[in-house]
């Protein structure tokens, strides 16, 4: 094959090769490729492997940090949470193949970020997502939750790793292109961690996993262009997961590494045999040799071209000490794992591949990475927006059927649905999980009295308004989350998710979320150690809003001492601490109930001003007073304001709430559902509201008692009054009612 | 009292039976794999772990079943050895032919984690006693596979002879008569869907757990 094919200018676009690409391949080669090395070359520098359109932008990051191990460029992030234990963690999308099958699409989501963080040597932990749908009516919306969420669990479970949290959200903006972004949080020594630099020449490589089969094959450029109307004729690119392998190559892999055995390790993700093999030569500073006919094949007949393509699953790539290879061997075929020895380490800076004693790949490794494309896209800044007055932002007609609106929207609604099919519990150290609906999960580091709290989060609507606001409103809130819990923040990951980057104004998106975030990353001494970017998710030319999901970790290092939403009790205090104005541009409340997204021409207005100096004083505060024991339950303030923290907060203790009346000079629905940030509620015992509220003021912090805790009732002066029992149903019922329904 | 733990494939729930184990009984349990072929003699009592032994591939718990251990673990059975299996172990037990019934697919045909409040029907089985007289617990559950069927002869069968030991305070999977967890007629072997396991700190919410281990371990002693 590899002789037969003549590599025309069609060629070369069909594999997502500019032409000024194509000829950087000529100059570095000095020669024709063969369509084995331009499937290589393709998948190299697709959008998705080479970062090419988001490099420069992501390199401003703030990676450095006294907690951090390793930051982003490995295969996860790896911070320090003491005692010589590493958390190993990262979040990545698998957006495209979820749209086209969302059963696979999801499930080799879960699969291949666990992969990235056990590649490390750390045993997963915790998984957490973001997922993001189009609107409920969409005919397709349906079909895509259930798939994703079935897809998500039966991997997860089946694995044996518990899914903590994560969060849902609908909007019109998904229906071509629904978002699945999977995390994974991973425990290991810190003396265990296990890098990718094929370091040494003359060491054997492994395959060791599953059998290479033709799913996937060009995965990763499909990945890295928008989807038309006959996207689904790529389903054959969805890759199908199997987690029982992934559950035995887990297991085989930790009792590998608890040997001196292995040199690098590398999964075989996005591109599969290609990007593993060079990633590893490449940071290694060597060169490889492969003999493809030891790659344990599925199929028959298979070609250079397809095996260095696939995107088979549950496949790892290892370099093992000399002579150590029984170890592997022995390992390997106790937990009954195809294993092969298909090359070694060679001094020529090469990647050499044979295939039926031919000779049919012979390329420098170095231009591959170092020669890929680092593009400085054109773009634009959003322009700015128009500040949504006071006066401006109307009083729903009634309060009671506004409340039910916000409650039942679907981002609101009850994700029980969901998390109900996943297992939260599995590994037994699950202390808190989307079950409670809190802030972020809590999940214990085992046979420890610590534990780390784990949140993902993003707000689409402030990022379309203004992504350097929405990308600081991000990053303060995943920071917020953990707080809630009185965990220390540590480190990020995040999972970049825009439309068309060839689009100044897609790009103009990109850089600003990116701004904004970094900006925030070092306000909180809060770094990135990990990532991803997923661009082109577009259909037909429509972009998504600009989703640049967040996972935040943080420690908690007493679990004696923590936080939760749940915990209020009959007669505790309801104090808000951090300033309110009643800021409803971009608000939830905009668009449910003022109908700001009704039409495409309507104003978009600017989203909450994230204040990181204020953010960090509140959030530095809720976390003393969690330490100190002053309160109960804790819950952050975001969509839906005021109002939906305490439906929240009074759901998860099963007791209604009185608030009083707006404080003069913000309007009461500004007041009840303004998101106005940097922004906790408080449950606290009567004997210390003078405490909290005085200390706070002391301090110049923004703290006043807004209600109490009690009885059956929800209920704010002046405003709604309704039954909690009844608020609660309708909240459960959304999603339910919407998988049950016929239409 | 000495105890082990058997690990399939893709057991998934092993460590956290050993965990509890080692946490109410002061003693590390003795992990057991699948391929061996003996229990040691001073075993006294064994826990089939949950999880997707052989990925549920076939049947949930059909593959594990017919593995070297579990025949071992047959015989001993016959002899009087306490056994207990959780989630994937219920299923694993009533492939092996230990306990009557079968595990099918939820009736609503979806897999549910959730902590669900069971009733002990019979607080006197040897995995019960040490409930003395509670008649109702909170455990979680987290499973497909859990809707239990047999014949009406079968259940009314375990239903008059005590076998029937826990069953849900709501129809939670479509399982015959509601029932979560039986013993055979001996009833020294357990199986249950519900994971009394991950019920034994405060930390997991609730330890409604605890009783049923300690019950075993004060029978034993």
């Amino acid at each position: 094959m590899s002789k037969k094919i003549k590599i025309t200018p069609e060629v070369v676009k069909e594999h997502g090769l500019s032409e000024g690409e194509y000829q950087i391949i000529l100059d570095r080669l000095g020669r024709e490729p063969n369509i084995n090395e331009l499937g290589i070359f393709s998948v190299m520098w697709s959008e998705h492997c080479s970062y090419k359109s988001s490099r420069r932008h992501l390199g401003k990051f703030l990676t450095k940090g006294k907690r951090v191990i390793q930051g982003p460029g490995e295969n996860a992030g790896v911070i320090d949470i003491g005692d010589n234990d590493a958390i190993i963690f990262k979040m990545e999308s698998h957006n495209h193949p979820s749209y086209i099958e969302p059963y696979q699409g999801a499930a080799t989501g879960v699969g291949g970020i666990m992969r990235d963080v056990f590649t490390m040597g750390a045993r997963p932990i915790a998984n957490m997502n973001a997922l993001r749908f189009g609107e409920t009516n969409h005919p397709k919306t349906r079909t895509l939750i259930s798939g994703v969420v079935a897809g998500i669990g039966g991997y997860g479970n089946c694995v044996g790793v518990p899914t903590v949290g994560g969060e849902t959200n609908f909007h019109k903006g998904y229906n071509g292109n629904i978002l699945v972004n999977a995390m994974c949080v991973g425990l290991a020594d810190q003396d265990k961690v296990f890098y990718s630099a094929a370091k040494g020449v003359g060491n054997p490589i492994f395959y060791v996993g599953s059998k290479t089969g033709r799913d996937g094959i060009h995965g990763a450029t499909m990945a890295s262009a928008e989807f038309d109307d006959d996207s689904e004729e790529k389903r054959p690119t969805v890759q199908v997961g199997d987690p029982f392998t992934e559950k035995l190559l887990i297991e085989a892999c930790l009792e590998l590494m608890e040997t001196d055995a292995i040199i690098a390790i590398q999964d075989m993700g996005a591109a599969g045999l290609t990007s593993s093999s060079i990633e590893m030569a490449d940071k290694g500073g060597v060169g490889i040799k492969m003999n493809l006919d030891k790659v344990p094949q599925r199929e028959t007949g298979m070609t250079p071209y397809e095996m260095m393509l696939s995107e088979s699953q549950e496949r790892m790539l290892m370099v093992l000490v000399p002579g150590k290879e029984h170890l592997a061997l022995e390992i390997f075929q106790k937990w009954e794992l195809d294993v092969a020895e298909v090359g070694i380490t060679t001094d020529t800076g090469r990647l050499v591949l044979t295939h039926k004693r031919k000779t049919v790949c012979d390329i420098p490794i170095a231009p591959l990475a170092d020669d890929a494309p680092n593009l400085d896209r054109p773009h634009v800044k959003t322009p700015q927006r128009p500040v949504l007055a006071a006066d401006d932002a109307r009083a729903p007609d009634d309060y009671n059927a506004a409340l039910n609106t916000l409650i039942t929207c679907p981002d609101m609604a009850s994700k029980r649905w969901i998390w109900e099919q996943y297992d939260r519990h599995v590994m037994a150290d699950t202390v808190d999980s989307s079950q409670s609906g809190g802030d972020a999960a809590i999940v214990r580091i085992h046979g420890s009295n610590k534990a780390v709290a784990i949140t993902t989060d993003c707000t689409p609507r402030y990022c379309y308004a203004d992504p350097y606001e929405g990308g600081k409103q991000v990053v303060a809130e995943t920071w917020r989350n953990l707080t809630c819990t009185g965990a220390t923040p540590i480190a990020i990951t995040d999972c970049l998710n825009f439309g068309n980057p060839e689009r100044p104004e897609i790009m103009g998106q990109l850089v600003g979320c990116i701004d904004g975030m970094n900006e925030a990353c070092r306000a909180f001494d809060y770094p990135v150690v990990s990532g991803n970017v997923s661009l082109y998710n577009e259909t037909n030319g429509v972009a998504i809003p600009p989703t640049p999901a967040v996972g935040g970790v943080g420690l908690i290092e007493d679990l004696s001492i923590f936080t939760t939403l749940s915990g209020a009790q009959e007669g505790d205090t309801l104090v808000l601490v951090g300033e309110t104005q009643g800021w409803l541009g971009s608000s939830l409340y905009g668009r449910e109930i003022l109908g700001h997204e009704n039409n495409d021409d309507a104003p978009v207005y600017a989203p909450p001003p994230v204040d990181l100096t204020v953010e960090k004083t509140n959030g530095d505060y809720v976390r003393s007073l969690i330490k100190n024991r002053r309160v109960k339950a804790v819950h952050d303030l975001s969509d839906g304001g005021l109002t939906m923290s305490v439906a929240e907060m009074c759901f998860a203790a099963g007791i209604g709430a009185e608030l009083k009346a707006a404080p003069s000079g913000v309007t009461t629905q500004g007041w009840l559902f303004g998101e106005d940030q940097a922004r906790y509620l408080l449950a606290v015992d009567e004997n210390s509201v003078n405490p909290v509220v005085s200390t706070a003021q002391a301090k110049g912090i923004a703290a006043q008692v807004v209600g109490k805790i009690t009885g059956g009732r929800l209920s704010a002066a002046g405003a709604f009054d309704v039954s909690l029992s009844d608020l609660k149903d309708a909240n459960e019922r959304v999603l339910p009612d919407l998988m049950a329904s016929k239409a | 009292m000495r105890t082990a733990v058997i690990s399939f494939p893709a057991s998934n729930c092993d460590r956290d039976a050993f965990t509890a184990l080692h946490q109410i009984t002061g003693r590390e349990p003795v992990m057991i794999w699948h391929r061996e072929t003996e229990i040691p003699a001073d075993v006294d009592f064994v826990v089939v772990p949950g999880g997707f032994s052989y990925g549920d591939y076939l049947r949930s718990g059909a593959i594990a079943a017919r593995s070297p251990i579990v025949q071992d673990l047959k015989a001993k059975a016959e002899k009087g050895l306490t056994i207990a299996g959780f989630c994937n172990g219920f299923q694993v037990l009533t492939e092996a032919g230990l306990l009557p019934g079968a595990l099918m697919r939820n009736e609503r045909l979806k897999y549910v984690c959730k902590p669900q409040s069971l009733s002990i029907v019979n607080g006197k089985s040897r995995f019960t006693s040490g409930y003395n007289g509670q008649k109702n617990v909170v455990l979680p559950i987290a499973h497909h596979d859990g809707n239990y069927f047999a014949d009406k002869k079968t259940l009314d069968r375990l239903e008059k002879s005590g076998q029937v030991v826990f069953k849900y305070d709501e129809n939670v999977n479509g399982s015959a008569r509601n029932i979560a967890g039986i013993t055979n007629a001996a009833g020294n072997v357990l199986g249950m869907m519900p994971h009394p396991e991950r019920a034994v700190d405060p930390l997991h919410g609730g330890t409604d757990g605890i009783a049923l281990f300690q019950s075993v371990l004060d029978t034993a002693s």
